[in-house]
Order: C-alpha cells, then sequence, then structure tokens
C-alpha cells in the first residue's frame, strides 16, 4: 500500500523533473521546483511510515516549510531583477510591495 | 459503530486507508502528467495546484487513518493544514509575477496541433 504511493509519488516526481528540464519559461522550473517539493514532502511522510518511524514526519514538515519560503524567494528575486533589468540597469527606489 | 467486533474496525480502517492512498496517488499522477502537458505556464499551475491540494490531502488523511489519534495524526494534520495554505498563495503570487513578467497566456491552440511537449 505504502509502496504503490511511494512509486506514484517517484514517477511523479520523474515526470515534473521532466517539465523542470524542457519548461521554456523560467516560471515553469520555479513551478516545477515548487511541485516536485509538495511531492518530496508526500514521499517523505509516506517513508516514515512504510519503515516504521514517526519521526520523519517532522522531517516532511520542515522540508514543506522550507519549500514555501525557497518559493517565495525565488519569485521575489525575479521581481527585484525585473525592475532593475526593465530601468536599463540602474537599480529603481525599491518597490513598495 | 459500536457492536462490531475488533478485527473488523481494523480490516474496514485499512480497506478505507487502501482507498484513499490510491485514490491520492492516483490524482498526484494526474497532477504530474498535467503539469507536463498542458501549454503554458498558467494551465500548468492550474494543473499542479488543483491535483496539490486534493492528492496531498487525501494521501495524508489516509496516513492519518492509519496512524490513529497519536501524536503523529496531529503532525499530519499540520502538514496538511501548511500545504493547504500556502500552496494556493505560492501559485498566486507565481501566476502574478509571470503576468508582471509578460508571459503571455497562450490562445487556444488550434484543433489537432498536437502541443509541442
Amino acid at each position: 500500500m505504502y509502496t504503490l504511493t511511494a512509486a506514484a509519488l517517484l514517477v511523479t516526481m520523474g515526470l515534473v523533473l521532466a517539465r523542470a528540464i524542457l519548461g521554456p519559461t523560467l516560471f515553469d522550473r520555479i513551478l516545477a521546483t515548487n511541485a516536485i517539493a509538495t511531492k518530496m514532502t508526500l514521499l517523505i511522510a509516506v517513508i516514515g511510515f512504510l519503515t516504521d518511524r514517526p519521526d520523519f514526519l517532522d522531517i516532511a514538515l520542515l522540508y514543506a516549510l522550507i519549500n514555501y519560503i525557497a518559493t517565495l524567494a525565488a519569485l521575489r528575486y525575479v521581481r527585484a531583477g525585473q525592475s532593475v533589468a526593465s530601468n536599463n540597469g540602474e537599480p529603481r527606489t525599491p518597490p513598495s510591495c | 459503530m459500536g457492536n462490531r467486533a475488533p478485527h473488523q474496525v481494523a480490516k474496514m480502517v485499512d480497506v478505507i486507508t487502501w482507498v484513499m492512498l490510491v485514490l491520492g496517488s492516483g490524482l498526484v499522477l494526474v497532477g504530474g502528467i498535467g503539469i507536463l502537458r498542458m501549454p503554458d505556464v498558467y494551465t500548468r499551475l492550474h494543473a499542479g495546484g488543483i491535483t496539490d491540494t486534493l492528492g496531498a490531502g487525501l494521501i495524508l488523511v489516509g496516513l492519518m487513518t492509519q496512524s490513529g489519534w497519536g501524536g503523529a495524526t496531529i503532525k499530519l494534520c499540520l502538514i496538511l493544514a501548511f500545504l493547504f495554505f500556502t500552496n494556493p498563495t505560492a501559485s498566486h503570487l507565481l501566476a502574478r509575477t509571470a503576468l508582471k513578467f509578460g508571459v503571455k497566456p497562450q490562445p487556444e491552440s488550434k484543433k489537432g496541433s498536437s502541443s509541442k511537449v
């Protein structure tokens, strides 16, 4: 039961990895990273149940937290870079977001 | 539910867990295929977002029924609640930044033209 779920999660991560490699735009790659990390959170939880070790769930929770922060940081970085790029080089006053 | 023999209840819980895990992993697979097959970023976000919350929800609730009323269930609830709140916000921010960055949503591609993978 758990091995089936873990296998399905691994196959999905392979598919999403293919999207990460193929992805034409940068946002496909950020989306793929986010999706892979969410699947990894589930995989860690399922493997925790497979090997009967309840402490894996803390790792899964931590991984979900870090993934969220990574996605936001990547997007914030892109938005900061974009405002500099569109202002042909010199930095703009920081956006009041 | 009270008058059932304990081993029957245990078997029912296993059946429920099995059904939930299979449905959850099926949905997660659909999400993976959706992310790969969709023509542009926004539809991929749509495909990824939908099945993430429901697919992940089913798998986590399936694990919860297996772990009973213990500490593991509380952690699983935390993971589930966190995924439910953060995935939509991350997808929203991603779509907005992509739109601001100038990624054009692709119009409906012509019938019969297989979208290049």
